[in-house]
């Protein structure tokens, strides 16, 4: 079959891409189909209906106005945090502190809110510098991180996790002492910024401007990565740093400015926790998106574009949680079970790429 | 700070070092026996997290806990036999396998742990070696799992066998270079896969440390990312066995400093003493980083390292 | 500021008087409106069997379950993020639910508030005691003060405990957690005055080894009866218990865990608050604000005494949940805190919501909030 289709359409340069680019969605989506396949054994050996479970996945998920905002809401912060994730790693760095990132970056706005709220500063100045400040902060956790990479040999991954601790005992440390709002008695927070400093939500729906950032966001950096000298350098360094090096490209910079980049994606998705969520900064703010943004960005394989479908996937399945653990009677672990599943099978279909002929017919001949 | 409040911190930091470096031996000596293959398995969370759970139903069901023990070491072997055989399709990437298998393992150790939340599983009997001592915390100090001597004793085997045993000779040359070791007819592949499996059992035994010694129960909360940062020991410990020994107890030994100084009337910034151990770690990371005898012991094929 | 204050105590004066009237099998209670059914959500913080605060809660739901026109439906693990907005919502929009349980702290404020205003026709209800009259009429609050309990663990400790030097573990410096601090105390130091409560906080709701080293940590200290205010106290007990020395419980009856060292435990009772709502939602009623109560409308009780109380104990402990039960203040100042500064100066009411601040540790704790 691979012939004949190869044969009709010439081998073109078009038909080359498009089946590339083809391979890049049906790889993926196969191996959703075999883990899908997968857990309904593990369903079936429970003694429960997998179709019902799918079913309620796509009602809870996808099925009504409400369950798409819902889907679309709990998505916002895992496209920022799979971005802050995905950047780094074209580069060959597996930052793992984007948890960390989000912490620090939104403990940082809600930090610098309350003079300017107490002085009543203009709305939009105000959120200026509340971005600003998130973003700073989430950056200079993951930036000392590259640098001690570049210029110390620290493994990366070890020290941005060792950081996010670290980040979540300092935002506790002032939450709990000098910054904490008097009136915050049983849940220590900082002082809330007030209905009038907060980001409201897209107009028509009940999703924070979050999403809409993380949206632009995803496109810009797909441009700076895949359209730019600067990510071309920068995949280059992924690919082979010793190479990237003796040709005299400027790893070092490079390491630091993705390293930059993704700490401040996840100070944004901080930002948003504070200013559209909480209205302040508190424990709470340790919810664990930080990492399955990891899991987001390693199936979306990097590709900033990719990160958003997938985050909508897995905004999906947190939100078809609840409707399984109430419809089903089952335990809040079988969608981390789901999560776990999905994941490995998609890296092992990795293996598949450049393997399958249909694929690959046309190109290198 | 009186001498009294000085020796009892001092002890607690013992204690300490004692009851909770054993779970970071464990899952280090497992990762350095992967990595010295030349693959990182950064999963070993969920190793130790199921192999708590495991440990402790299989203690609840059958009332030996040695058999829990067992059981949970299997338990990673399961894990990471996975791990292993997925990794050694081409173009897979270790890291994030590491990342799926812990959110797997963890998923399914909450799944089916919900019914040994409450109940009370046989425990493992602590040796009480501190009968000498009129100091009852000391004695209590010295209260010590065997668990602790099995991961010494370990540490010290799988050091000889590294230096002195052809497996050990092969699993190095595999790690330093794939193609030297095909050229002398090993096949890296089986080799790597039952690294990662022998990893990943001797995580799942420090996961039934956790439940069945100390804190010795089993519930959702109970490892706190304990076995990403034993992870991240095997760095500090230059893949060298012996000191995985040493990096475990200094661990133990920091995480009791937040709690004892508090004990002793020190208790402004708590978070920051509590976080103590990450701290420390990173510096010493830090301090130890880029010396010319940390790139020679590092595994040659290990990706986090090139 | 002090407005708010009164009108607020005397709301909790009048919810606990509905209670009252509501607990009462009266002839002439309103009169049900057309009796639509239930369904009710209910959503927890953690998993329903975490032997701790969420099973204590997801226990005592049973008795909802048994009322004909009730629907239960529940969520658990649901993080006091935008999650509980979105659970919530889903349970409202998928589910038909018209009446909300949240139970836990960080639900209420944005999040129940907002949706309390979004959803004017669903009833929503919370366990803590926020509410106040400003707030939307069709949400409320439910809460058992279980430092009354700790006073009588306190009691019982004093008397059981050798050396008056008591240990407590606690998760983080709130008030909830600071009264149940204080009034261990000064139960403790009701029966001799010269008691000591060191503490030591974990800085977390769950931390097991933390839990564990802390524990070490004061019997090395010298305490000989430890008691905990955290998740899960099966380590704190499980610990006392292997090292020998006494231990009260909190949340659940841990005195099984404990056979040689268990005084007795400080437990919340919600199935009495349940019961009422069930009594009320068979009957078609809505339910109150407020509902707050303690010791005097059995919303609170103590553990079975273990082998680790003493006679004198168990006759001491006995005769103050009696006195708690006729109205015995427990906050009788004046009273200093352990910096010196006077914090109480006259009697408090039990229930009274300047309680519901306290940011201090009384003279007599070892220990520090920051």
């Amino acid at each position: 079959m691979a012939d004949i289709t190869t044969g009709s359409f010439g081998g073109g340069a078009s038909t080359v891409r498009l089946r590339a680019a083809l391979e890049k969605i049906a790889i993926p989506v196969g191996a959703l189909i075999v883990s899908a396949l997968l857990f309904s054994v593990f369903l079936l050996a429970l003694g429960k209906n997998p179709l019902t479970f799918y079913a309620l996945i796509w009602q809870g998920g996808f099925a009504s106005s409400f369950s798409i905002q819902n889907t679309l809401q709990r998505a916002a912060p895992l496209i920022l945090t799979g971005l802050a994730f995905a950047v780094p790693a074209t580069i060959g760095l597996t930052m793992i502190g984007a948890e960390g990132a989000l912490v620090l970056g939104g403990f940082a706005a809600a930090a610098i809110a309350v003079p300017l709220v107490g002085a009543e500063a203009p709305v939009a100045l105000t959120m200026l510098i509340m971005v600003a400040f998130a973003m700073a902060a989430g950056a200079m956790l993951t930036m000392i991180a590259g640098w001690l990479r570049h210029a110390r040999g620290v493994n990366e991954t070890i020290s941005t996790l060792l950081l996010t601790y670290i980040a979540i005992a300092t935002m506790n440390f002032f939450v709990e002492g000098m910054l904490r709002d008097p009136n915050s008695a049983n849940k220590p927070s900082t002082v809330p910024i007030g209905d009038a400093y907060k980001v409201g939500t897209i107009p028509g729906t009940d999703v924070h401007w979050g999403l809409a950032a993380g949206l632009v966001l995803a496109v810009l950096l797909y441009f700076l990565m895949y359209r730019t000298t600067f990510g071309f350098a920068a995949r280059v360094t992924g690919g082979n740093p010793r190479a990237a090096l003796a040709q005299g490209l400027p790893v070092g910079k490079l390491i630091l400015t993705c390293a930059a980049i993704s700490g401040a994606c996840a100070g944004l998705a901080g930002y948003y926790e504070v200013a559209a969520i909480h209205g302040q900064a508190n424990a709470s703010l340790v919810a664990g998106y930080g990492f399955t943004g990891i899991l987001v960005a390693f199936l979306a394989r990097q590709n900033p574009l990719a990160v958003v479908p997938v985050a909508i996937l897995f905004g999906a399945l947190d939100a078809s949680g609840g409707l399984i653990q109430r419809r089903m009677d089952l335990p809040d672990a079988t969608i981390q079970v789901l999560q776990g599943l999905i994941f490995v099978v998609l890296l092992a279909s990795e293996t598949l790429t450049g393997r399958i002929r249909f694929f690959q017919a046309g190109a290198g001949k | 700070m009186t001498v009294e409040m000085l020796t009892t911190i001092l002890i607690a930091m013992l204690g300490g070092a004692i009851r909770v470096s054993t779970p970071f031996m464990f899952v280090a000596l497992g990762e350095t026996i992967t990595e010295k293959s030349g693959r990182i398995n950064l999963g070993l969370e969920g190793n130790l997290v199921l192999g708590a759970m495991v440990a402790y139903g299989v203690s609840y069901e059958t009332g030996n806990p040695w058999l829990g023990v067992l059981c949970a070491g299997l338990s990673g072997v399961f894990l990471g036999l996975i791990h292993g055989l997925i990794c050694s399709l081409p173009r897979v990437n270790d890291i994030a396998v590491g990342i799926a298998m812990m959110t797997f393992g963890i998923g399914v150790a909450f799944f089916f742990g919900k019914p040994y939340i409450q109940p009370s599983a046989p425990r493992l009997e602590s040796l009480p070696l501190g009968g000498w001592s009129d100091n009852s915390a000391l004695r209590s100090a010295l209260e010590i799992n065997p668990l602790f001597f099995v991961g010494i004793i370990a540490a010290v085997a799988i050091w000889w066998m590294l230096a002195n045993t052809r497996p050990g000779v092969i699993l190095r040359m595999v790690g330093d270079s794939e193609p030297s070791a095909r050229a002398m007819g090993v096949n890296p592949i089986r080799v790597r896969i039952l690294a990662t499996a022998a990893g990943g059992f001797m995580a799942g035994v420090g996961g039934a440390f956790l439940s069945l010694s100390y804190p010795g129960s089993w519930n959702e909360g109970l490892s706190s990312g304990q076995g990403l940062m034993a992870v991240a020991l095997v760095i500090f410990a230059r893949w060298n066995p012996l000191r995985c020994i040493l990096a475990a107890l200094l661990f133990g030994a920091a995480g009791a400093i937040g709690p004892a100084l508090q004990s002793v009337g020190i208790s402004q910034g708590y978070y920051f003493f509590n976080a103590a151990p990450y701290i420390l770690t990173l510096f010493i990371m830090i301090a130890s980083a880029r010396s010319g005898a940390r790139a020679a012991v590092a595994p040659g094929e290990l990706s986090i390292v090139k | 500021m002090l407005e708010t204050k009164i009108s607020r105590r005397s709301i909790l004066k009048s919810g606990a008087a509905g209670f009252a009237a509501a607990a009462l099998p009266l002839g002439f209670a309103t009169r049900a409106m057309a009796q639509t059914p239930v369904i009710l959500g209910v959503v927890y913080v953690g998993p329903r069997d975490d032997f701790g605060w969420n099973q204590a809660q997801s226990v005592a739901i049973e008795v909802l379950k048994t009322v004909p026109n009730v629907t239960v439906i529940e969520e658990e693990n649901v993080p006091e993020t935008d999650a509980v907005t979105q659970s919530m919502e889903s349970m409202i929009n998928l589910d038909g639910a018209n009446l909300i349980l949240g139970t836990s702290f960080g639900y209420f404020d944005p999040f129940m508030i907002d949706l309390a205003k979004k959803y004017p026709d669903v009833q929503f209800r919370h366990a803590a005691p926020l509410w106040n009259d400003t707030m939307p009429m069709n949400l409320g609050s439910y809460f058992a003060y279980l430092n009354q309990a700790h006073y009588v663990n306190g009691v019982a400790a004093g008397l059981s405990s050798p050396t008056g030097k008591l240990g407590f573990v606690a998760a983080k410096p709130i008030p909830t957690v600071l009264s149940n601090i204080n009034s261990f105390l000064l139960g403790a130091r009701s029966v001799n005055p010269a008691a000591t409560v060191q503490v030591i906080f974990t800085g977390e709701w769950s931390m097991p080894v933390r839990e564990a080293e802390a524990a070490n940590a004061l019997v090395d200290a010298g305490c000989d009866v430890l008691t905990c205010h955290v998740d899960g106290p099966k380590v704190v007990i499980e610990t006392a218990e292997s090292r020998g020395v006494k231990c009260c419980g909190h949340n659940a009856d841990q005195g099984p865990l404990a056979p040689n060292g268990f005084i007795t435990g400080a437990e919340y009772k919600w199935v009495t608050i349940y019961s009422m709502f069930a009594d009320m939602l068979a009957k078609g009623e809505t339910l109150p604000n407020v509902v707050v109560g303690g010791y005097h409308n059995d919303m609170v009780q103590n553990s079975a005494y273990g082998a680790g109380a003493t006679p004198e104990a168990i006759a001491a402990a006995d005769a103050a949940i009696a006195a708690l039960k006729g109205g015995m203040p427990i906050y009788v100042g004046p009273l200093k805190d352990n910096q010196g500064n006077l914090v109480i100066e006259g009697t408090m009411d039990n229930y009274d919501p300047v309680l519901d601040g306290m940011s201090y540790l009384l003279e007599g704790v070892i220990g520090s909030t920051t």
